[in-house]
């Protein structure tokens, strides 16, 4: 599944569209801890993470992901959104938890 | 080659950390140097970068790039460390709980960055400061 297209998913909403592109959702992670994700995510995984604050975009732009995700409509930092949008990485909000966000990503076809 | 930047890391500036290892990372695109490479320095780089922002009183990153070797150094000026070996250990960290709760003090900078570089030198005395100095070869 390309970034651009979960947009045709009504329970995902893009918070900066400028940011999107049809970059390929390569595979998924999930995690808090910046240091682990960063040891241990794979380039163009889509993001799953409950932090908000505007180090998830170095983190993502330093690993390569191809879009960070955003359970349970938790609140982001206007920081990170201006942040996010000029980097390019398009991020995510979902009233569904991290479980669930992986649980529908795996039944779309993404390992 | 033979190109070197300079980087200010402010004490506490958690805003902005992660800027340095953007600007490295593209100028180690624009060098043409292996995006695999890259990534290795970026995270040992951002992981050198937050500990300058969250345990130091602040420092410098220099990145020198030569023919076959990318050498990345982290200078502070304290408060230094007391025992390397424990904080060289995986899950080892001072960090406050506000740092912790933002998702950093996993206790995994040093060990990332020693995993990502080839070379990995440590230095530290309490009351003068802690040096780092990381080397990627080409
Ligand atoms: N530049 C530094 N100055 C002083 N102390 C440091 C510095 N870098 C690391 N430390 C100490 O080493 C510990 C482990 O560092 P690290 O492995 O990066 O984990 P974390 O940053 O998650 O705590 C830190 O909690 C801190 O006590
Ligand atoms: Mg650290």
């Amino acid at each position: 599944m390309k970034v651009n297209e979960l947009t045709q998913y009504p329970e995902f909403t893009c918070v900066n569209e400028s940011a999107l592109s049809d970059k390929e959702i390569e595979c998924g992670y999930v995690g808090d801890l910046l240091s682990w994700v960063m040891g241990n995510a794979d380039a163009g995984c889509a993001w799953v993470t409950i932090q908000t604050h505007v180090n998830i975009v170095a983190v993502a732009v330093l690993v390569e992901m191809s879009c960070i995700i955003i359970p349970e409509l938790a609140e982001l930092e206007e920081e990170t959104v201006v942040k996010a949008t000029e980097e390019g990485i398009p991020i995510f909000q979902t009233p569904k938890n991290a479980f669930e966000i992986c649980a529908w990503l795996g039944a779309q076809g993404i390992k | 080659m033979g190109y070197n930047m300079t980087f200010d890391v402010e004490s506490g500036d958690f805003a902005t950390a992660g800027q340095a290892s953007r600007k490295i990372k593209k100028k180690l695109q624009d060098l043409g140097i292996s995006s695999k490479i890259i990534r290795r320095i970026a995270i040992a780089g951002y992981e050198g970068e937050m500990n300058l922002a969250i345990h130091s009183d602040g420092g410098q990153i220099l990145l020198d790039a030569e023919p076959g070797v990318i050498t990345l150094r982290l200078e502070d000026t304290g408060p230094g460390i007391g025992n390397v070996d424990l904080a060289m250990t995986e899950g080892w960290s001072t960090a406050s709980d506000s740092v912790r709760e933002m998702g950093f003090g996993a206790g995994m900078g040093l060990p990332n960055m020693r995993n990502n570089a080839d070379g990995f030198e440590i230095t530290s005395r309490p009351g003068v400061g802690t040096k780092i100095k990381m080397t990627f070869d080409l």
